[in-house]
Order: structure tokens, then C-alpha cells, then sequence
């Protein structure tokens, strides 16, 4: 027979004990701890786009077009630039034509399949520009799937594909939720934007931030303190795309619209 | 006793092939690296292969060490921002190869930017710009405007003066 006293005891325990979370019980890896106080990588890549300031040139997506050996015509391409026009019935209309290889020089909305769609300048609430490109997220969705091993990521966040060992099966084109995967119609294999990762290690910038003229695309270093483009991250109202998907995406946006997807 | 332990031989040995395979086939730098396994787990000469790539575009700077003249004619004016290389196409090894750049005339060139578009939330907006539908068809921007300077006085009004 349980006493009285005796079942307070134990109750009392059975509760203490289950307070306990899980990861006080965690064994410590000194050698982790230490490696992740001193963090080895000193460099994490980041980009910065103000959409205020794109115009929509495309300039941009030409410049790494002809850098990244994409083939020029065909409809492919690692970034593109979306416009975004928002009527005063409040309809959103977006497009990006050939990518915006050219630029923007119609004031028509290009529905693909569906034609053509004007849109009077006096129905327009507001209109901006807004440039795509690989958000080299933290947790990247497209290294997950891959069941070769032949996309990663670099210690510096950039995600890599290896095109000798990519078997085409296209699950990390599934797997992107921002849509800048495709096949390279040349070497049949999984393309994306790398931030011009050849550029970048040689201490340039990316062909798209070299050639903007307006100063829209920014490429930095967010371990860097002094780096501009991490002040700039820091101290502004800084916005990211789909954040809701937990993928810690690494481009970061100014001047960013609700309409944005 | 024989018919059980003869296809677990055979099993055995595919067993065995598949292992000597994959020793041959996959590289030896191919494993988990910095990112952990799920994240990192690639063949690290990749990374050097992607390093290696030749750079097309080599900015103001490399145009600079020649051509100083277009580069002071460019550099104050509203066009200043714009690279060499939007309108005269990738350097890569020029003077060697290519030996000659581009130098893109062409209407098309100017309309990215300078087709008026009325979207005041975006800095396009306030660029001057023209319909190009209308505004003298069929000719060159550059028979009128100077790309390097477009304040510089349009050459029709010099030639009238």
C-alpha cells in the first residue's frame, strides 16, 4: 500500500522530472562549442536590392547572361526583373518579358498565353521594378533534395551546383521556392545564380551589381561589420522573400511592396 | 545444404562489385565538408572548378588604364554610372581577344532606360524619356544626342548655330 507521504514524493518527482527539457540532457561537444564561438568562415555573402531605385533596364540580366555562358535566347536565365503594376481597382499585374534580357520598353503587361494587356496611365495606382536573383538562403531547400550530392553550399553561403555529378532528375527545381532553378539547355544540367561565385573570390563584384547603373543591386559580406552593405541590413527596414517558408533567404530587399512574391 | 548458401554468394558478390565500384568511381574529395551533411556533402574540387571560370566582365577600371580620354569624357556626366561594357559588350581579353568591341548604336540600347514609363513609385519615373514610336523613327539616337555626354548640346542646334 502507497503512503500518503510516499506519493507526494513521487509525484513531486514525476513532475520535476518531466520540467526537465530535453536539452539540458544534451552532452556538451567542447570542440563544437569552441568552433562555433570562432566562427572559421569569416566571409557569408549576402545581397542587398533597392527597388525604389531599379528602373528596369535589364542591364543586369544581360551582364549575367553573357558572364554565366547562358545561352542569350534561349528562355532561360539565372535573374530577371519583375514589374509590378497595381491598378487603382486594385488588381496587381506583374510580367517579365524575354527575363527583361532588354528592358522594359512597352507599357503593355505581357500575359504570355493570354496576350497583351494595356493599362491607361491614369489607372495606375503605382508601378515598380523589382530584380530576382538565387536568395542563397541558410537552410537551402534545393541542397536538401538532391540525392546525389551534387548541389551544396560553400562555407561562405553561396549554393553551388556540380554539373559533372548532377543527374538532371530536377527535384531541386521542384524544390525552390523562389523558381531560379532551371536546366542549362548546353551542359543538361541543374543552373542557378551563384552571385558570380568566379567574380566574388577574385575579389570583384557580380556582373549584375558592375552593371546597374542606378546602384539597385549591392552584393556584401554580412560578417563584416563595416561592410555598407551589412550597415545597411542592420539599421534599414529590410524585407525578404516568402520568410514564412523558413528558409533564411540571404537577398535582402529595400522598399519592398506587399504585392511582392 | 548448398541451394540456400549459393545465392547468398551471388548477393554476397554484388555486394562486394557495388562496394569496388563505388572506390573507382566516386573522387576521393567527395564526402561531408564544412556544412554538414546536409548542406555539404559535395565534391570539394567542385568549388575550385566554379572558382576557375573566366571573368567577361571587367569593369571601368580595366577600361581606364587605356582609354582615359573616354573615361574623363564619360565620368562627370549624367551617364557616368553607366560601365563601358553595357554598350561595348564583355572586354574579356581585349586588346587580344577580341580585338575589337562593339559599339552598340542601336535604339534599343537607349529605350531600357529612356522609354518614358509613368510609374512614379519607381525611380523610372523621373528619367526623360521618349516614345520612340514618335520621337524621330528610323535614326539613331547618337545622330543627335552624344552617348558619353547627353548635356552636351544636341548636334542639330550646333550645326544650326
Amino acid at each position: 500500500m502507497i503512503t500518503r507521504r510516499n506519493f507526494c514524493k513521487k509525484s513531486l518527482l514525476l513532475i520535476g522530472g518531466m520540467a526537465v527539457p530535453l536539452a539540458a540532457l544534451e552532452i556538451f561537444n567542447p570542440g563544437r562549442l569552441s568552433a562555433e564561438k570562432d566562427d572559421p568562415a569569416k566571409v557569408r555573402w549576402v545581397f542587398l536590392v533597392d527597388t525604389f531605385k531599379c528602373v528596369g533596364c535589364g542591364f543586369c540580366v544581360r551582364a549575367c547572361k553573357l558572364e554565366n555562358e547562358i545561352p542569350y535566347d534561349a528562355n532561360v536565365s539565372r535573374t530577371w526583373v519583375e514589374r509590378y503594376v497595381v491598378t487603382k481597382d486594385g488588381q496587381v499585374h506583374t510580367d517579365s518579358p524575354k527575363a527583361a534580357r532588354d528592358g522594359f520598353t512597352s507599357k503593355s503587361i505581357d500575359q504570355a498565353s493570354r496576350g497583351l494587356l494595356e493599362i491607361k496611365d491614369e489607372d495606375i495606382d503605382k508601378a515598380f521594378f523589382v530584380p530576382k536573383l538565387c536568395n542563397q538562403c541558410d537552410n537551402p531547400p534545393c541542397v536538401q533534395v538532391c540525392p546525389v550530392g551534387a548541389t551544396y553550399q560553400t562555407p561562405d553561403g553561396v549554393v553551388l551546383v556540380d554539373r559533372t555529378w548532377c543527374i538532371g532528375c530536377g527535384y531541386c527545381v521542384m524544390g525552390c521556392p523562389y523558381g531560379v532553378r532551371f536546366f542549362h539547355p548546353v551542359y543538361k544540367a541543374a543552373e542557378k545564380c551563384n552571385f558570380c561565385y568566379h567574380r566574388i573570390s577574385k575579389g570583384l563584384k557580380s556582373a549584375c551589381v558592375e552593371a546597374c547603373p542606378f546602384g539597385a543591386r549591392r552584393i556584401g559580406n554580412i560578417k563584416d561589420p563595416e561592410d555598407p552593405v551589412t550597415r545597411i541590413i542592420m539599421t534599414e527596414r529590410v524585407a525578404v522573400l516568402k520568410e514564412e517558408y523558413g528558409t533564411k533567404p540571404q537577398v535582402f530587399y529595400l522598399g519592398m511592396s506587399r504585392e511582392v512574391k | 545444404m548448398s541451394h540456400v548458401w549459393r545465392p547468398l554468394f551471388v548477393a554476397a558478390g554484388v555486394v562486394v562489385v557495388i562496394l569496388v565500384l563505388r572506390v573507382i568511381l566516386v573522387p576521393n574529395d567527395f564526402g561531408i565538408h564544412e556544412r554538414g551533411y546536409m548542406y555539404g556533402w559535395h565534391r570539394k574540387g567542385n568549388e575550385a572548378d566554379w572558382k576557375n571560370i573566366s571573368v567577361k566582365y571587367r569593369t571601368t577600371e580595366y577600361c581606364r588604364q587605356c582609354h582615359r580620354d573616354k573615361y574623363e569624357d564619360i565620368r562627370n556626366s549624367p551617364h557616368g554610372s553607366i560601365m563601358c561594357e553595357n554598350c561595348h559588350g564583355p572586354a574579356m581579353n581585349h586588346p587580344q581577344d577580341p580585338r575589337s568591341l562593339e559599339i552598340n548604336r542601336s535604339r534599343a540600347l537607349c529605350v531600357r532606360c529612356h522609354f518614358k514609363l509613368p510609374y512614379s513609385a519607381s525611380r523610372r519615373g523621373s528619367i526623360k524619356g521618349i516614345n520612340p514610336a514618335t520621337h524621330h523613327p528610323e535614326v539613331e539616337c547618337v545622330l543627335c544626342h552624344y552617348p558619353h555626354n547627353p548635356l552636351r548640346a544636341p548636334v542639330k542646334k550646333e550645326a544650326n548655330q
